[in-house]
């Protein structure tokens, strides 16, 4: 105790706080800039600037519901996709396969979250959507019917954004779901097995005991998808209006800050951007900051925490 | 009858997990394909030296758009990992103090931010004020994206640290200041240098957020001040360009983009699993 009390450890618990500080001050200030740098546009339209349909910078008309609904629909269609995938990996590298094939499946569904989004995207521009437009050409005419259906099939809309969206989140879903599932202890699994289950039942069990852990790995899958930039834009269309139909060319908030932000012509066109931005990174700290909580409640449930493999989740998360 | 069922379906859920994951490896392999197979027959030694063709000319590379990439990604190890390193030293060695768990916490948001909200802030701080577009600004904003990385990654290979070595430090009369940097530090540098390299594999592959900080420059520049060519940004710019021989080029340079960053993560692998080794040795 007498350790705190000396002047050099001050010196060197200060010194080092201060960088600690500049990294709550970045995200401060992220929220701090977005909030002023849009001003003009929050006190011209309020909230009728999500509300109304009509994107016409030209005529100084900002209504940025198309977008919101773009991200959202794209986002939560990617996660119908990638959710049953991303457990299934999970469940089956913690839980099935054997040991020697544990590391290479690891290391190969690493490697789908480190390909650069940019990458995704060329693939997806040159690749996906004339597949995608093959699949809609083919599909038949009482479908077509269909509000879900409709439209002509361009190949390039939301359904192939979210096939590669979803492509793009289920690493992320899959690794955490993956630490969730270590965290579950052993005797509960011994104990299923014990009474006589199966090994679905016994997984279906682990499953549960890890729930709140299993959701916010999804909802964390939800806040990669409801920010990703690049490989969207190449493959959505980037038409700016409100359809439920998966063929349609749609837009997205991320996409709309990409593809305009550098030839926004007036202030007021590039506040309303920035507002964009802004509640892009509002919904995406909320969607964290809760998926994070249901993770950690999980993890505090049974101490002392295991610290073997830190590294290796590390090389995941990066 | 009931137990037949019992392991009839427990049998199908088996099939279907492991075909969850050949589901997932199905586009790994289709994206490394195209990308190997198209990117491989315009990868010549032009591409890494000469500048960008005008178009119709065929030929040309992308010399300006890797030097500025490594300048970018350079300018943002500069800022991200003295701050980040540091940071991550408090984190540890404080740990269970409330700004150690807001430290944590920041890191965590910071990392859940989306890359392209990152590159409007670095627009607005370091672009907006000097009305110009500029490397330093695409470093800043990829420096923002690599901050995380470097603290977590710092914050938890300190703490496999055994704590036995920092006593042993503190036993024999050092501050904690020289514990810390001549004793701790240096257990954890492997560790710290792998998570530092797979961070920069990251953010090297980073478009959105350089999109309007860094910008784009058809000619070569080695001005901080100015904008400057990116590969990632080249590679967009030739894909939604209507020109055959652009797209040829795009290929090329997504191809370079996925060896960086398979060649980082195989040896951020090596050197992980030697560590691990080392860990269970001692």
């Amino acid at each position: 105790m007498k350790l705190k009390t000396r002047p050099d450890e001050i010196l060197f618990r200060v010194g080092t706080g201060v960088f600690g500080v500049i990294v709550i001050a970045a995200v401060l200030a992220i929220g701090w800039q977005l909030g002023w740098e849009s001003r003009l546009s929050i006190r011209e339209f309020g909230w009728q600037f999500w509300r109304t349909e009509i994107w016409d910078p030209v005529a100084g008309q900002f209504g940025a519901r198309p977008f919101i609904w773009g991200t959202l629909y794209s986002s939560v269609l990617a996660l119908l996709i990638a959710t049953p995938v991303a457990l299934g990996i999970a469940v089956y590298i913690s839980e099935l396969c054997p040991g020697w094939l544990q590391r290479p499946l690891v290391f190969l569904t690493e490697l789908l979250a480190a390909i650069p989004s940019i990458v995704y995207g060329l693939w997806g521009m040159f690749v996906l959507v004339p597949f995608v437009r093959h699949l809609e050409t083919g599909t038949p005419e009482w479908m077509r019917a269909l509000p879900l259906f409709s439209g002509p099939p361009l190949g390039i809309g939301m359904l192939a954004a979210a096939i590669i969206l979803s492509i793009m989140v289920i690493p992320f879903t899959s690794s955490i779901a993956r630490e969730v599932l270590r965290a579950v202890p052993q005797a509960q699994r011994e104990g299923a097995y014990a009474l006589g289950a199966t090994k679905w039942e016994a997984i279906r069990m682990a499953l549960f005991y890890a729930r709140t852990g299993i959701v916010g790995a999804v909802m964390l899958g939800f806040g990669r998808a409801l920010g990703e930039t690049m490989a969207v834009t190449m493959v959505i269309g980037n038409t700016p209006r409100v359809s439920a139909s998966l063929f349609a060319p749609q837009y997205t908030m991320a996409a709309v800050i990409a593809n305009e932000f550098t030839e926004a012509g007036d202030d007021l066109h590039l506040h309303a951007l920035i507002e964009i931005g802004l509640v892009l990174f509002v919904m995406t700290l909320i969607i964290n900051i809760i998926s994070r909580a249901f993770i950690w409640s999980l993890g505090h449930q049974d101490r002392p925490r295991r610290r073997r493999g830190v590294l290796a989740q590390q090389t995941e998360s990066v | 009858m009931r137990n037949t069922w019992r392991r009839f379906l427990s049998q199908g859920i088996v099939v279907l997990c492991a075909g969850a994951v050949l589901l997932a490896l199905v586009p790994l392999a289709l994206v490394l394909f195209y990308v190997v197979a198209q990117g491989i027959s315009s990868l010549n030694w032009a591409f890494f030296t000469h500048m960008p063709a005008p178009v119709g000319e065929v030929g040309g590379g992308m010399a300006n758009a890797i030097l500025g990439s490594l300048m970018v990604t350079g300018l943002a190890a500069l800022g991200a990992i003295p701050i980040g390193v540091t940071a991550g030293i408090y984190a540890a060695e404080y740990r269970g103090t409330r700004v150690a768990s807001a430290i944590r916490f920041a890191a965590d948001t910071l990392n859940g931010v989306p890359s392209i909200v990152v590159g409007v802030f670095a627009y607005t701080v370091a672009v907006l004020p000097f009305h110009r577009f500029s490397a330093l600004a695409g470093g800043c904003a990829l420096g923002i994206m690599m901050l995380p990385l470097v603290v977590r990654t710092t914050e938890e290979l300190l703490l496999l640290v055994p704590n036995t070595l920092r006593e042993g430090a503190l036993a024999l009369g050092a501050t904690r200041a020289r514990a810390v940097f001549t004793v701790v530090v240096p257990a954890a540098l492997p560790g710290i240098v792998t998570g530092v390299l797979l961070a920069l594999a990251r953010v090297s592959g980073e478009t959105a957020p350089l999109l309007f900080t860094a910008f784009n420059n058809a000619f070569f520049t080695t001005d901080p001040r100015q904008p400057i060519a990116t590969l990632t940004v080249q590679v967009y710019t030739y894909a939604i360009a209507p020109y055959q021989d652009w797209h040829r080029q795009a290929w090329a340079g997504a191809l370079v983009l996925v060896t960086i960053v398979l060649t980082c993560s195989l040896l951020a692998r090596f050197a992980t699993a030697r560590m691990e080794r080392m860990q269970r040795g001692s």
